[in-house]
């Protein structure tokens, strides 16, 4: 059994805090798991993507190869189909509808929705709306792990025991806050 | 030991912490701050060893040094382009040779994800003939970040860790060991360490001489492993480090396997290489980096009836990263089906300086005061400032290393270049920057230099800074600049018009002055409230 994941999004919007979540989980169901992350000049609202392999055999190389990921993880809809060519023919996408506009020549919304419908394995979540809801606008995503969490390989109590620990430095309501986001996403996900 | 999820740096640090490490130090450098930070934080809760950032790395690999001299354990890490930093006194320990283990942790930038070259620092260790191990996954980073210490010590010779950006900065879990006690204080023998000619000479002769011992370690490690197929004899596959994963990555699905020699020890296991390439009509080497072993092997005139392929001879690319699909092509595998974006157009999305950053302000006084200055230039150094060269800001004209926007406004300025200006962070200032401000100082050139104190190491994630606020000041002060041309100006919106005053008044003496534009990193600020709260 394994996943590849390419997860992806913009600086700042906290995909290292799904990757912790992620492989967390996956220590605690004996996976073995490579998660490569970006560090340094990319963080500065740059382009982030992470490369995160779980498998119950040895994982070697750090990197996915283009093809073989099974799932593409993203916060932001343009940044999923920067990573498209790393998707296998019969992995899916999950992918906030909600843009990160902070450059000047970003592309037409529509048309980079109907991209991402080229994709026959899909599920699209308004993260931006659901992690409103959930109270905090900066969980978008834990909506967007929640979305994903049907899909993984992982239990879901691993995943929601992950996200405790990981807001608790910052309070119980961070952690409640954080716990919606996730639920909503993953309530949004089963319904599309 | 319980199994711990740790960054591949970390697995390093970690190791070195199990080996008894005495002291470690380090100048920031992506990929391989979390190296030091792993050990800063370690240092806080244990309080058993020294773990310090140091001024730059030419001192920090001084101040390991010292450790080992008095018989500890010392670690030394580093991005690349920093052991150039370092490399005086780097070249210089594999003369004097190590008394305590001294361990040089090196992160090369493959495809320089964050740097200004991507030199491959095995060329170093060869330079320099020392031993280096190169990692292939974090378990490895951890074990051979340990017994390079002993090995160090059994050699007496300096041993480098060569990491890659790629598992510097990939996780995954690590089985740890029980810790080894750090040593006594014994000291280094006085005639070894004082590198006169008389004794230098000698002490070069018995590193040529101990070369031997170097490689039967290499031969014979169990880090290295050779894989003959008694029933393929046409190709066979020399790969290194985290090059070997990749190869690996490709041959998974049960396929038949070539000929394979993983090498993570240099000098090169001579040994097994001549077992591979003995056994194979052609070897593919694959190594992530410069082609070092690929140049080793072929030498000029290469091997009579074998084909040596790699990155000379094409068969894999000379510049940028390695990857599985990459390599996958090398290998003369079919591509993997995968599908495309077609034409949909992508909009890049480079990394900017952050809503609010101080270097915004201070570049757009600057950019609007140099407006009646077309022939004006301004030389930059490395940090967050050096992405004023991007839209909008298209601020600066230059940055090539550390230090360099100050000696090479200088040299502008002895040019014809008027205005020169430098622009130099306050971290960059104390690494390389004093030093070509006194020769500025000496020579009274007119260039007028910028040092922007944001009063931390913004680029590489917000390390302590040396030289900031009232005493940057006071150095500047103590250098014998005129008081008068030293000027301080508060990087705000609200202060635009008068900050431009002031930077045309300096830019209109004929002689040396100095801007400090101070204001705090507002990432380093909003940290320091999280922390607080
Ligand atoms: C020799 C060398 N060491 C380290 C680095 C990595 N590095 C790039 S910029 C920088 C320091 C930036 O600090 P500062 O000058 O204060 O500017 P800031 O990023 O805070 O604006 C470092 C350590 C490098 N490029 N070269
Ligand atoms: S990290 Fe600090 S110095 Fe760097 S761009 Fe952001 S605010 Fe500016």
């Amino acid at each position: 059994m394994k996943q590849d994941i390419i997860l992806a999004g913009v600086g700042g919007q906290g995909i290292l805090s799904i990757a912790f979540v992620i492989d967390n989980a996956a220590l605690k169901q004996g996976f073995n798991f490579k998660q490569a992350e970006v560090h340094g000049m990319a963080q500065r609202g740059g382009a982030v993507q992470s490369h995160l392999r779980i498998s119950d055999k040895p994982v070697f190389s750090d990197l996915i190869p283009k093809g073989v990921a099974d799932m593409i993880l993203s916060v932001e809809p343009m940044e999923c189909l920067r990573y498209l060519d790393f998707l296998s023919p019969e992995g899916i996408v999950i992918t906030s509808r909600s843009p990160f506009v902070n450059i000047p020549d970003y592309p037409d919304i529509e048309k980079v929705m109907d991209a991402i419908q080229t994709v026959a394995n899909r599920v699209i979540v308004d993260s931006d709306k659901q992690a409103k809801e959930a109270g905090s606008p900066k969980s978008q995503n834990m909506v967007m792990l929640g979305a994903a969490s049907p899909h993984l390989i992982l239990e879901e109590t691993n995943l929601t025991e992950f996200i405790r620990i990981l807001f608790a430095p910052r309070g119980d309501k961070m952690v409640e806050m954080n716990l919606k986001a996730f639920d909503l996403g993953r309530t949004a996900a089963i319904k599309c | 030991m319980k199994q711990e999820v740790l960054l591949g740096d970390e697995a390093v640090a970690l190791g070195a912490i199990h080996a008894g490490l005495t002291g470690g130090y380090s100048y920031p450098g992506t990929p391989a701050s979390e190296i030091m930070e792993y050990l800063v934080r370690a240092s806080a809760k244990e309080k058993s060893f020294v773990a310090s950032w140091s001024v730059n790395e030419k001192v920090a690999y001084e101040e390991a040094l010292g450790v080992s001299y008095a018989g500890k354990r010392a670690l030394v890490s580093m991005k690349h382009v920093g052991l150039n930093v370092a490399a005086d006194p780097f070249m210089n320990s594999a003369i004097t040779g190590a008394n305590g283990g001294l361990v040089v942790i090196v992160a090369d930038d493959p495809g320089m994800h964050s740097s200004q070259n991507e030199q491959d620092s095995r060329f170093y260790a060869e330079f320099a003939k020392i031993f280096c191990f190169e990692p292939s996954n974090h378990q490895e980073a951890y074990d051979m970040t340990r017994d390079a210490f002993d090995l160090s010590e059994h050699l007496g010779v300096p041993v480098m860790v060569r990491m890659v950006t790629r598992l510097s900065h990939s996780r995954s879990r690590v089985q740890p060991r029980s810790p080894r006690e750090q040593n006594t204080l014994h000291f280094g023998k006085d005639t070894d360490w004082t590198l006169l000619p008389v004794h230098a000479r000698r002490r070069f002769k018995h590193l040529v001489d101990k070369q031997k011992d170097l490689i039967m370690v290499s031969n014979r490690s169990e880090f290295n492993s050779l894989r003959i197929n008694p029933k393929n004899t046409t190709l066979g596959i020399i790969a290194s480090g985290i090059a070997a994963n990749y190869v690996i990555e490709n041959y998974i699905e049960g396929q038949e396997y070539p000929s394979f020699l993983k090498v993570t020890t240099y000098p090169i296991p001579e040994e097994l290489v001549k077992g591979l390439v003995d056994h194979v009509d052609t070897a593919l080497i694959v190594e992530d980096g410069y082609p070092f072993i690929e140049k080793n092997i072929s030498g000029v005139f290469g091997i009579d009836g074998k084909n040596i392929f790699g990155k000379l001879t094409g068969h894999l690319p000379s510049t940028g990263e390695l990857s599985p699909e990459i390599v996958r092509q090398g290998l003369g595998l079919e591509a993997l089906p995968k599908r495309g974006i077609a034409d949909f157009p992508l909009a890049a999305r480079p990394p900017q300086l952050c809503q609010g950053c101080s270097h915004a302000d201070t570049y757009r006084a600057l950019n609007e005061a140099l407006e009646s200055y077309p022939e004006s230039n301004v030389f930059s150094d490395i940090g967050c400032y050096t992405l004023g060269a991007l839209p909008p800001y298209n601020a600066i004209q230059s940055c090539v290393c550390m230090g360099a926007s100050v000696s090479m406004a200088k040299g502008g300025a002895e040019a014809g270049v008027y205005p020169s200006i430098a622009v130099i962070g306050d971290s960059t200032f104390a690494h390389s920057g004093l030093t070509p401000l006194l020769a500025a100082v000496a020579a009274n050139t007119n260039m007028t230099v910028f040092i922007l104190d944001n009063s931390t190491v913004a680029m590489t994630g917000g390390q302590p800074t040396f030289l900031s606020g009232e005493k940057l000041v006071k150095v500047i002060e103590g250098m014998g600049i005129a008081k008068e041309h030293i000027r301080s100006i508060l990087p705000l919106p609200k202060n635009h018009d008068e900050n431009i005053h002031i930077i045309k008044q300096e830019l209109t003496y004929k002689g040396l002055s100095v801007v400090i534009s101070a204001r705090e990193c507002v990432q380093q600020a909003r940290k320091k409230k999280r922390s607080r709260t």
